[in-house]
């Protein structure tokens, strides 16, 4: 009988460890930031280029990064989804408009409506390395101290705003800064 | 003539190969070394193309890919080693990025997961092979039922 168990339990062991495999989303990479502090920029605002926006002046509230483009096409339904968070009031949405024409990035927010406190103009797309972007949209939450805590990649869905983002800001708010 | 014949498909089938491996990722970067851009040539092979499956930035075309070779020449051209380049990425992007990843406490698994299944591989083998009381005694018994079959084969 033992000889047909081993066999047996290793082949459950093997069926396991592909079963994990196949549920895994080789597209998802765990990013290198949470924990970490939020990489530095300094960029013209969209809708007022003689403004910059630093990392610096967004220290000490919790706020979020939201990587978009006009020709990212699934930033239009995660838009939506942008606009009803904004809608309620919790955190400010900084948008990274990344290496898109700033008239084109201008008129897609003026016909889907701009839900950000600014949008920020990476326009070669080198802040977005240096946040490690590589899939639009991109998300990320950061909180009082400046330091990443979560990263969505891909778009944000209402499920993922109501049990990840929002429970993760309720406990970022109560932190001190 | 029938050489000929011969060699036209072949030629053919190589030139449609000759014309397909020369085709990705043709930027025009000038080097002033011919040192730094060997390094580039190098670096470009070894960091992955986070938005493709299993492909090298040099390998690319993705937006994402010319990017990353875009940062890559800045950097070298800068005078930057290779090192720098490939800590810059993986601050970046994680180990993911670099297609021979360093060893860390994320991949030790990864670099000696291997070993440790041949050790245990090797293990059981020899176990297997020596299992003790596994030979049947060869009876006086066995010998006459033997010589009988052999018998009856003449």
């Amino acid at each position: 009988m033992k000889r047909y168990l081993i066999p047996l339990a290793v082949f459950i062991v093997l069926v396991v460890f592909l079963a994990i495999g196949l549920k895994l989303d080789p597209k998802h990479i765990p990013s290198p930031f949470i924990g970490k502090p939020a990489p530095q920029f300094d960029l013209p605002v969209l809708h007022n280029p003689q403004q910059r926006i630093t990392t610096a002046d967004l220290k000490g509230q919790v706020w979020l990064l939201n990587v978009w483009a006009s020709w990212c096409v699934s930033c239009r339904a995660e838009h939506e989804v942008v606009k009803r968070f904004v809608a309620m009031g919790e955190t400010p949405v900084y948008g990274l408009n990344y290496k898109d024409k700033p008239e084109d990035g201008k008129g897609w927010l003026a016909a889907l409506g701009n839900p950000y406190k600014a949008s920020l103009m990476d326009i070669n797309g080198d802040v977005g390395i240096d946040w490690g972007v590589y899939g639009v949209p991109e998300t990320f939450v950061i909180d009082k101290k400046g330091i990443v805590r979560y990263k969505q990649v891909g778009p944000l869905t209402d499920s993922i705003v109501d049990e990840k983002i929002i429970p993760l800001l309720r406990e970022l708010n109560t932190e001190a800064g | 003539m029938w050489i000929r014949r011969g060699l036209l498909p072949v030629t053919l089938v190589l030139l449609f190969f000759v014309s397909f491996s020369s085709q990705a990722a043709i930027d025009a970067y000038q080097f002033d070394d011919p040192e730094k851009e060997a390094l580039y040539k190098k670096l470009i092979k070894e960091l992955r193309c986070t938005v493709c499956q299993n492909q090298d930035i040099g390998d690319s075309n993705a937006e994402l890919a010319k990017d990353l070779r875009r940062k890559t020449y800045e950097m070298i051209s800068r005078g930057e080693d290779e090192e720098f380049v490939l800590d810059y990425m993986a601050q970046r992007y994680g180990d993911f990025v670099l297609y021979r990843p360093r060893l860390n406490t994320n991949t030790l698994m990864l670099w000696i997961g291997p070993f440790i299944i041949l050790i245990i591989a090797v293990f059981l083998l020899i176990r297997f092979i020596r299992r003790p009381g596994d030979e049947v005694p060869f009876t006086e018994t066995d010998k006459a039922q033997a010589e009988q079959l052999l018998e009856r084969e003449e």
